[in-house]
């Protein structure tokens, strides 16, 4: 038994590309259906990194932009999960990359224009390559809520963007992952673009007092689940096709 | 009745517009955290094949390019093998088969250095015509937009086997490059109107 083809992606569960409360996906949402295929080689195989390619700093966004002696400002959290696939699998050797606003909600981008400062020593970005069982863990601060032009008054609640590789190209993904709690989360158009409640719960990672650093950091949790790929029991006609 | 043991895939949500803090640091002048920025060189010297150029912009529904997109391309080596996962054997150890882009902040404009790739195997065993897989992020897109470059007058196209599958066959085009010179391939990506691109689920 070995993988197969990945596993179809549940485009009810994945917000559609059409979604008028967020207005840019007006003109940038495909209007034709997409076309459905069963994966190849070239879905199947995909990019992988070792970790051999991490700096000593880059899961640590606290210090990996700060000048020597210097700490990013903010409340100090660990994100920590797993990577898994839908059977439940550990990913090992998953690359994540993360970029998030600072705790005033301003990101160090030439491109943005809030009026919170920037923290001279958080850069925003940070990555890590998940161990043998699929977990991951890194540093940083909370980012604060920041406001975007889309409707007149459109917050985005505090959120880490994550972008995750597994194995294979087909499981590309680009997420995001918001805090337990915050009021500000059924109010943003980004949110609403995924319609089942369900799916919007799998983005809210809960505070996580077990793995809390006491008098140092607080912690929350946060898995990600791949796309997983069919086992080919009955797929290799050892008698061909 | 047992249940499934299966998990649901975290939803997708945009890249946005700071997507390259993340992913193209040094591109966005967030510089003293990695070496480079990944994807940034696909080849060495010592890669065998074709040296090519592939570039393009992408386009939204008022014909307007993206100047916050990001592209990524994953392609096989020049004997149309996968460097990561090819249960056929070892690929060229100079390539790495994955690049990463973004548009230019002025232009749109994106482009990598690679080789040509050979043709790689559909699960049948008959051979694809040589493709790049292509994926495509940026604010306003809520899921990466998956699709495929082919390179024009390759007499493999006319029997590939997942070009063939497409019923509206005057779409097909879309997919195909451009050449601009002997070396250089222009694949431009329009997300909506007349010539939108082939996107597929898969
Ligand atoms: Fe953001």
């Amino acid at each position: 038994m070995t993988d197969g083809p990945l596993f179809h992606r549940d485009r009810n569960w994945h917000p559609k590309g059409f979604t008028p409360d967020y207005k840019t996906s007006v003109v940038r949402s495909p209007q034709k259906a997409l076309l459905s295929m069963n994966t190849t080689l070239s879905e199947e195989t995909g990019p992988v990194f070792g970790h051999e390619m991490l700096g000593d700093l880059d899961n640590d966004l606290i210090l990996n932009f700060a000048q020597p002696g210097e700490m990013a400002l903010g409340q100090r959290i660990i994100v920590h999960g797993r990577v898994l696939d839908e059977n439940g699998r550990g990913v090992p050797g998953a690359l994540l990359e993360f970029w998030q606003a600072n705790a005033g909600g301003r990101y160090r981008h030439a491109k943005e224009g809030y009026l919170a400062p920037l923290d001279p020593n958080f850069g925003g970005c940070g990555r890590t390559i998940t161990g043998d069982d699929g977990g991951y863990a890194f540093r940083t601060i909370k980012p604060g809520a920041y406001p975007w032009p889309n409707g007149v008054n459109d917050w985005r609640p505090a959120h880490i963007h994550f972008s995750v590789f597994g194995r294979s190209f087909g499981q590309r993904l680009i997420t995001q992952m918001y805090f337990e709690g915050d009021p500000m989360i059924p109010l943003c158009p980004i949110v609403r673009t995924i319609s089942d409640p369900d799916a919007v719960a799998q983005l809210i990672a809960p505070l996580d007092m077990n793995n809390t650093i006491p008098m140092d950091a607080r912690a929350y949790k946060f898995d990600i689940v791949l796309r997983g790929r069919r086992s080919t029991l009955f797929e290799n006609r050892m008698e061909g096709n | 009745m047992q249940k499934l043991t299966h998990i649901k895939e975290n939803p997708s949500q945009t890249a946005g517009p700071y997507v390259h803090i993340g992913c193209v640091p040094n591109f966005c002048g967030i510089t003293g955290v990695y070496d480079q920025d990944l994807g940034a060189s696909m080849v060495n010297d010592q890669t065998k094949g074709d040296r090519i150029t592939v570039t393009g912009s992408v386009f939204d529904g008022t014909g307007t390019p993206l100047k916050d997109a990001l592209v990524e391309i994953w392609q096989a080596d020049a004997n149309g093998i996968y460097p990561n996962g090819d249960p056929r054997g070892d690929a060229d150890q100079n390539f790495t088969g994955w690049g990463r882009a973004a548009g230019d902040y002025d232009t749109g404009v994106w482009s990598f250095e690679t080789i040509k790739p050979g043709a790689v195997p559909f699960p049948d065993g008959r051979m694809m015509a040589p493709h790049i897989s292509f994926w495509i992020v940026a604010r306003g897109i809520n899921i990466g937009l998956q699709t495929r470059m082919y390179f024009p007058n390759d007499p493999m196209l006319a029997d590939d086997p997942w070009l063939t599958r497409i019923e509206h066959q005057n779409r097909v085009q879309t997919l195909i490059a451009t050449e601009k010179t002997p070396t250089t391939f222009q694949f431009d990506i329009h997300l909506q109107g007349p010539d939108e691109t082939i996107f597929f689920d898969v």
